[in-house]
């Protein structure tokens, strides 16, 4: 008989063990999906795994996980820190869509207008549209006491059909021959976030991402906030003996996940994505959340895990295109990594133990 | 300027290596945007793909990549399907525009084939369905058939495709019943069982009799079967299981002809980049069967529109005609050209309530 015992404190030792050991389960029962799907299991592990970072066109795909990996790292970074408070913003997708149509919506006002003040005022918009969407839930819950976790989930509703509302209306391209769907940034020099060097993926998004991580381990490690963050999440009442005020604190937490989230969205939409229209918003802000706990909330461990994601949505399409798999059996290979590594933090706070329970 | 030579040497690379390695083959690649299975959009294209392999068997590697979304993974997918050296790729949601624009100038060797958009380049074609012609012929059996002279149609997207198949549906309807009167429901998806149903529901309680959808589910017919005494079409798919009745005709996309003809000329290297917009005479668009259900007179009227359509003699879209304002618009005997359908963005004379934006 095995039994779980609650350790006394979390281990130390699985739980930086977990996500790797998480990747290898989801490695094998993935191959094991494939084969029953009478695909050849090590080709595909390869093609995702692989072959997106040493394979033959690998020149290219590097940069393409940083472009995939960028608002992933980003957006988590910030949820992270929330996350450890016990402040919950699910809606970082409502963020992220907000960011980018205040971001786009000044370059859109002052096209075509040329100036270098444009793309930093664009991520200020950016950056402030996301920080506002997440005040909402913010000022609710500290003064009416609401779920953050709802409203900021049902925030995103709103937000997706505001963006379908602005790309059949005010950010519609005039020149687009009454297509939804707003000018392409890529194509306004003053606006575009274009690559930094040719060839490497990177924009200024991925630069704003390791900025964050850096900024984030700085923040929990050196700074009083991030202490207030990391006690208010252990320990509650003991937060409150030594001072720190929750409603700060909650409002601190989201609106610094919520800019970042915001800075995401016009990072994407001013650069690989290039214009806002109904389909701008593909799930980063969900994907997230997986990438924030993936990475255990800790920044590093979140520009892993986010590299990590990345990689199986590269490889994943890759190996859709290469060896004919289902884009749902890619989707059941990611909700497989999840399932792992949740599976896998039974052991971070349970000891198994065989045998009959002792008597005490 | 690195990336560009770099990727076109890999490209170029893949290309002779594909080349190499199956002499003859052509390797097609299609980027759909929802599932190959979705009953709509995207099953339509997947099984004119299939269709094409079928015809062309070994000649031909097909490549599918399904549920890409719009924007920078398109970018990427199509960039993968080109570096692995795919000669001809078919991008067939309208949001893979300029994705695809992008991916065809760092690839000057591959071809691309965007579905119903508008931009062109040296290897770049765009191709789309003059699906307005269907609109006119399943107009002038809505027009005979309602008996209380309301006809609905719930629509999708206030693109110009949406607004030209409203119109022409309206103005054949009103030719062949002046007092017709149409109810537009905008439901801003274009698949959605639920929300379809709720909208025929609701179409069915303003007193509607015969319903036109440019969604692709088959739910308003389920709805109308179920409330019975009210007809519709199918849209995208024959959807033949719901005939005689309420369905009693319907529009059909048939892209596999188009998809043989274009792989056709890359075999033969006589492929060029052109804008493509062909009708119910080259093919693309099909009328199913009319259901027994249409009085026989009203058949061989539809039959007859049908025909002067595929020759020529008619356009489903000519003058007289106001906009909704009353302004003029196409004057006695004039047609409407490919420019001002292509974005149109208003509604005839006589259609009630506004496009929403």
């Amino acid at each position: 008989m095995i039994r779980l015992d609650r350790r006394p404190d979390p281990s130390r030792a699985w739980s930086l063990a977990t996500p790797p050991l998480a990747v290898l389960a989801t490695m094998i029962a993935g191959g094991l999906l494939f084969a029953a799907l009478g695909k050849p299991p090590v080709e595909a592990i390869r093609t995702i795994f692989w072959d997106p970072v040493f394979g033959e066109f690998a020149f290219y795909y590097r940069g393409q996980l940083l472009v995939k990996a960028g608002p992933l790292i980003l957006i988590a970074t910030g949820l992270s820190l929330g996350f450890r408070a016990g402040v919950w913003n699910i809606g970082a997708e409502g963020q992220y869509i907000i960011g980018a149509l205040c971001g786009a919506g000044v370059a859109l006002a002052a096209y075509p207008m040329e100036s270098a003040f444009l793309f930093p005022l664009m991520v200020v918009a950016g950056a402030l549209g996301g920080w506002a969407w997440a005040m909402i839930p913010g000022i609710l819950r500290t003064k009416f006491n609401t779920n953050e976790i709802l409203t900021s989930l049902l925030l995103v509703y709103v937000a997706e059909q505001l963006m379908a509302k602005m790309s059949f209306g005010l950010l519609r391209n005039p020149e687009g021959s009454g297509f939804p769907g707003s000018r392409n940034l890529q194509q306004y020099p003053s606006a575009a976030n274009s690559e930094l060097i040719a060839g490497t993926g990177m924009h200024w998004g991925i630069v704003a991402a390791f900025v964050a991580v850096i900024f984030a381990h700085v923040l929990l490690n050196r700074h009083i906030m991030g202490f207030n963050i990391r006690l208010a999440g252990q320990a509650p009442r003991a937060a409150k003996f030594s001072g720190v005020q929750p409603a700060r604190l909650i409002l601190f937490c989201l609106g610094i996940s919520g800019a970042l989230a915001g800075m995401a969205g016009l990072f994407e939409v001013a650069g690989p994505a290039g214009q806002i229209t109904p389909s701008f918003n593909v799930g980063y802000g969900f994907t997230a959340i997986i990438v924030a706990f993936l990475g255990r909330l800790h920044p590093v461990g979140i520009l892993l895990a986010g590299l990590l994601m990345a990689l199986t949505y590269v490889g994943g399409e890759a190996a859709q295109a290469n060896l004919g798999l289902p884009a749902a059996a890619i989707q059941a290979f990611q909700g497989m990594l999840l399932f792992f590594l949740l599976a896998g933090d039974v052991l971070t706070n349970f000891r198994l133990r065989l045998g009959r329970p002792e008597v005490a | 300027m690195k990336r560009r030579t770099l990727l076109a040497s890999a490209a170029a690379a893949a290309l002779i290596a594909g080349k190499v390695s199956a002499q003859d083959k052509v390797k097609v690649g299609f980027v759909l945007v929802g599932p190959k299975n979705d009953g709509g959009w995207s099953q339509h294209h997947y099984e004119s793909a299939v269709k094409m392999k079928e015809h062309f068997g070994d000649a031909v590697e097909l490549v599918v990549q399904e549920s890409v979304p719009e924007g920078a993974d398109a970018e990427r997918v199509l960039t993968q399907m080109a570096l692995a050296g795919t000669d001809l790729i078919f991008t067939t949601s309208f949001g893979y525009m300029d994705a695809t624009a992008n991916v065809a100038a760092k690839f000057p060797k591959v071809k691309f084939e965007h579905a119903t958009g508008y931009k062109t380049a040296a290897n770049m074609g765009n191709y789309s369905a003059r699906f307005y012609e269907g609109r006119a012929v399943m107009g002038h059996i809505a027009g005979k058939m309602t008996k209380s002279n309301k006809i609905g149609y719930i629509a999708s997207f206030p693109i110009p495709e949406v607004i030209r198949g409203i119109n022409s549906t309206y103005i054949h309807a009103k030719k062949a019943n002046p007092d017709v009167t149409i109810s537009v429901v905008w439901l801003f998806t274009w698949f959605d069982p639920a929300k379809e149903a709720d909208a025929t529901q609701a179409l069915i309680d303003q007193g509607v009799d015969v319903i036109l959808a440019h969604t692709d589910s088959t739910a308003p017919l389920a709805k109308m079967k179920e409330h019975g005494g009210v007809y519709g079409f199918g849209q995208a798919a024959d959807m033949a299981e719901y005939a005689p009745e309420p369905r009693i005709s319907s529009i059909i996309d048939e892209w596999a002809p188009y998809y043989i003809s274009q792989v056709q000329s890359v075999m033969d290297g006589t492929w060029e980049a052109k804008a493509t917009w062909d009708g119910i005479a080259e093919g693309m668009v099909g009328i199913g069967e009319f259901s027994d259900v249409i009085p026989e007179d009203v058949r061989a009227e539809a039959e007859a529109l049908k025909q002067s359509i595929i020759d020529k003699s008619y356009h489903p879209f000519t003058g007289p005609l106001n906009k909704q304002d009353g302004s003029p618009w196409l004057a006695e005997g004039e047609v409407a050209d490919d420019g001002a359908l292509a974005g149109l963005d208003f509604y005839v004379e006589g259609v009630t309530g506004d496009i929403p934006n």
